[in-house]
């Protein structure tokens, strides 16, 4: 890829990042393999990477917490004069005016807005605080970019959206020149992330510098002027956005042509799963569900769309057998479930994909083999008198080794060994080897690099086809428009009707995962921190 | 500037040497303290070595002294496997040998088949419910099984001592808080003629034997590994936390609680406070030497007990604290926590460089 069409919009304007040949080596692995990386003043960069392509790795040694074998970073001072950035030291690339913004926010919650972003930048021998210049510096930085948040509020009540504002605040308060942003949108509903664009723009205008690492191709294209393109830690490809395509990109990124799963027609059969007002009250409406109903027929897959933390995870925990209804009943295969017990629900062919799959999924120490068979050490295929058989659990380790091209030294290794794709593969092969009537799977695809993404759909749509019903819980839209049948979506511990997928658009599913239902029942509140219904 | 990065995969060299290069080290540092005690630092060695190898007598008494560090060390091994902190071994083991005193004084007799195992299967059942009871309350409740089983440890050996003024004293014992002597059919033979070491030697070491291959190949073995290594995943996939728990407590009291009968019955021949100088303490360090491995156990038991009887014996023949053992003792186990903290990450010293 050439980065030829140069002329389009900005005709080379200054330059503040130089990242020349960064090699960084851990032992036999090549983090970073003499990667180059510019960025001008105003400039919107997009660092995109599969997972381990190196993109953090580059990002630690701009920050200071790497030292790079070999390479040199170069910044522009404020007097406009190239300096190189003193390797290994943090306080240097802040010194220099590079601001990062977490994937995880570093906040403290009980704190104001304000509070958080002067945090660090006072004086500590002071008696008392004079903040009106802090104000009036953010209130400048707000009314330029359009970063409105009410900075009076304690952190815990703003909306994620609110609080990566904050974040982003709290950069350009320390006069950051360049921010860099990791996966900025994985915990924003499609229109917070619109929004996020249009101030990164504006941003951009007033020649502030952003670093943008994802995966979301989509978004990418949508927000940057330049793409930078990493694979195993080589930099294997720089355009400039208006020169992408989804497709080329995608290519780039894996290295290789991406089968693009899509369903075919089927008709659903007979209902598998069925909840008929479920109530599980935790008095928090991340572990809640209120009076959900729901049901899922073989042979198709049902997309729960929602923001994060919205009872996915008590949802999930229902359908894995972990948790059992305060009220309501759960019917399975026709049958009303009064024993919610892992191992049951394992044993009777429900296929339970880990939302957190390092977690959740596997015991690091233990051999690749053992993590496949880990359900079912009980059963009288793998044990005699209590004895592990473990020449049957290797035989079935090799056999879904293959079949699911699970990449590890072997069935002995350990499988903290195994990179998250493949780990999510030793899952499938693990639940779905049995040919499960009844599939949960729980975010099988967050963090995956786009092929093993395309594996896990492919695999569970290959599961659709031979009857089992799906049910995907995802926070990603594309993917749920792209392989479910029915969408249903999830907000505050609610769960909506489900919505044929073709009858469905991406704007009316935002709305609905920020809580505004669109037309038939009552007009719900705007804000989606307001919870609809009350907990009975 | 230090900084450390983690290891992808240590090699075995690794792994197996550190420990063993840790307690060679740990006694080249006891130089230290023998210097300051002005002791002759080669003789001293010398002796530490006679003292626990010189003869079959000192090599029997070193034996007897690993014999229920090697079983408190199984406890401890165990328990920590699956992230059970149990730190009541030593009430455990007072347990256990209370138990063994119970059945073994003349309540029941008969052949050694019969009260052997007897005593065993009563002072392992006694370890095993000191410890469910705190298990419980950690997986019902959630009360942290240190300070349980730790203050449990005060209670049993005030329980003990109570017992050992009333209801279990000895009659014939002149008014010392002991109790009634094990009858001679249960009492635990020793292996050599005129030695100390006895039978439960034997016991200790095929109860390590059993539980590495327990651990290892059994379906209980594998889930007490899920569990220990990742409750979180072991739960997702079906296992009971609870229970494979409660597994754990029952073996590793249980364990404790035969390193008190095989002192009580084989070393002592009664019960008194005195039975044991903080072996179920010591089982701790000597699990932590053997990285919770079983068969590692015997080793680091045996390493630990010549430390002991051959800083004793040295001791006792150029006059410096026999407190150099547990100096020793300790050293180890910090160069051993030192070592892994080692094998898991590289330490790199990066100079100061000025930009440029």
């Amino acid at each position: 890829m050439s980065s030829a069409a140069h002329s389009s919009h900005k005709t080379s304007p200054e330059l503040l990042l130089q990242l020349a040949g960064i090699t960084k080596k851990f032992g036999p692995l090549i983090a970073n393999d003499a990667i180059d990386l510019t960025v001008h003043k105003g400039e919107i960069v997009a660092l995109l990477g599969e997972n381990g392509a190196g993109k953090t790795t580059l990002m630690n040694i701009l920050f200071g917490h790497y030292v790079a074998d070999e390479g040199t970073v170069t910044v522009t001072n404020r007097d406009g004069n190239l300096e190189h950035l003193e390797p290994g030291a943090p306080q240097a690339a802040l010194d220099a005016g590079i601001g990062m913004v977490h994937q995880h926010f570093t906040l403290a919650e009980n704190l104001s807005g304000l509070d958080n972003i002067v945090l660090g930048t006072e004086p500590i021998f002071r008696l008392r605080r004079d903040r009106t210049a802090a104000r009036t510096k953010l209130a400048d930085l707000m009314s330029g970019s359009g970063l409105n948040v009410d900075l009076d509020q304690p952190v815990h009540k703003l909306t994620v959206g609110e609080k990566q504002r904050v974040e982003i605040l709290k950069a350009l308060y320390r006069d950051a020149r360049l921010l860099v942003l990791d996966e900025p949108t994985a915990v924003l509903t499609p229109q917070e992330a619109d929004s996020l664009f249009v101030i990164l723009r504006q941003l951009a205008a007033t020649g502030l510098s952003v670093i943008i690492i994802a995966h979301k191709l989509a978004e990418v294209l949508a927000v940057s002027h330049r793409i930078a393109v990493l694979r195993g830690g080589k930099k294997v490809g720089e355009m400039q956005t208006s020169d992408a395509d989804h497709r080329s990109i995608a290519e780039l990124m894996v290295g290789r042509e991406v089968p693009v799963s899509r369903r075919t027609e089927r008709v659903p059969g007979a209902p598998v799963l069925r909840l008929s007002d479920v109530t599980i009250d935790r008095g928090d409406a991340r572990r809640s569900l209120h009076g959900v109903n729901l049901t899922a027929c073989e042979g198709e897959i049902l997309g729960i769309a929602g923001v994060s933390g919205n009872g996915q995870a008590a949802l999930a925990q229902l359908l894995a057998g972990l948790d059992k209804p305060d009220s309501g009943t759960v019917e399975i295969f026709e049958a009303i479930v009064t024993k919610f017990d892992a191992h049951q629900f394992a044993q009777n062919g429900i296929a339970r994909i880990p939302e957190d799959r390092h977690h959740d999924g596997m015991v690091g120490s233990m051999s690749v083999a053992e993590n496949i068979a880990i359900e079912d050490v009980r059963s009288k295929d793998y044990q005699k008198f209590g004895f592990l058989d473990f020449a049957a659990i290797r035989k079935r380790a090799e056999q879904a080794i293959k079949d699911y091209d699970v990449r590890c030294p072997g069935p002995d290794a350990s499988a903290r060994l195994l990179s998250g794709g493949n780990i999510q593969k030793l899952i499938l092969a693990r639940v779905l080897e049995k040919s499960p009537k009844l599939i949960l799977a729980n975010q099988p695809s967050r963090g995956l690099d786009v092929g093993a993404q395309s594996e896990v759909h492919r695999r569970l749509l290959e599961a659709r086809q031979n009857g089992a019903a799906v049910i995907l819980i995802s926070e990603d839209l594309d993917e749920l428009l792209t392989i479910s049948d029915q969408i249903a979506v999830i907000h505050a511990g609610h769960v909506s009707k489900a919505i044929p997928t073709d009858a469905i658009d991406r704007s009316e599913l935002g709305l609905m995962m920020a809580g505004q239902t669109k037309t038939d029942t009552q007009q719900a509140p705007t804000s989606n921190t307001i919870h609809p219904g009350e907990t009975p | 500037m230090i900084r450390f990065e983690p290891r992808s995969n240590p090699g075995p060299v690794l792994v197996y040497g550190v420990p063993v290069f840790a307690a060679i080290f740990a006694i080249l540092l006891a130089a230290i303290p023998l210097a300051l005690a002005g002791a002759p630092i080669i003789d001293a060695y010398g002796l530490m070595i006679t003292g626990a190898f010189g003869s079959v007598f000192s090599t029997s008494e070193m034996l007897t002294r690993a014999t229920p560090l090697i079983l408190t060390g199984l406890a401890a091994a165990i328990a920590f496997r699956a992230k059970l902190w149990n730190i009541g071994a030593e009430g455990q083991l007072y347990m256990g040998a209370m138990a063994a005193v119970v059945v073994g004084t003349g309540v029941i007799d008969g052949p050694s088949w019969v009260m052997i195992p007897a005593i065993m299967i009563a002072g392992a059942l006694a370890g095993a419910l000191m410890l469910i009871g705190p298990t419980l309350l950690k997986t019902r409740m959630g009360v942290d099984e240190v300070v349980t089983t730790l203050l449990l440890n005060f209670i049993v050996l005030l329980f003990v001592q109570m017992m050992l003024e009333g209801a279990l004293k000895d009659p014939m014992s002149m008014g010392w808080p002991q109790s009634e002597p094990i009858i001679d059919s249960a009492i635990l033979p020793p292996l050599l003629e005129r030695m100390r070491v006895h039978l439960g030697l034997i016991i200790a070491l095929v109860a390590a034997s059993g539980l590495a291959v327990f651990v290892k190949r059994t379906v209980w073995g594998f889930e007490i590994r899920a569990v220990g290594e990742n409750a979180a995943a072991a739960k997702f996939s079906g296992i009971s936390v609870t229970k494979t728990m409660i597994l754990v407590a029952a073996l590793s009291g249980g364990l404790a609680g035969l390193a008190g009968v095989s002192e009580v019955a084989g070393t002592r021949g009664y019960l008194a406070t005195d039975l044991s100088p903080g072996y179920g303490y010591a089982g701790i360090v000597v699990a932590m030497l053997a990285r919770l491995s079983p068969v590692g156990v015997i080793i680091s038991a045996l390493f630990v007990a010549s430390v002991f009887v051959g800083a004793d014996s040295m001791s006792r023949a150029i006059g410096v604290s026999s407190y150099l053992a547990d100096l020793i003792v300790a050293m180890s186990l910090l160069c051993v926590l030192i070592g892994g903290f080692l094998t898991r990450f590289k330490v790199r010293f990066d100079r100061k460089k000025t930009a440029g």
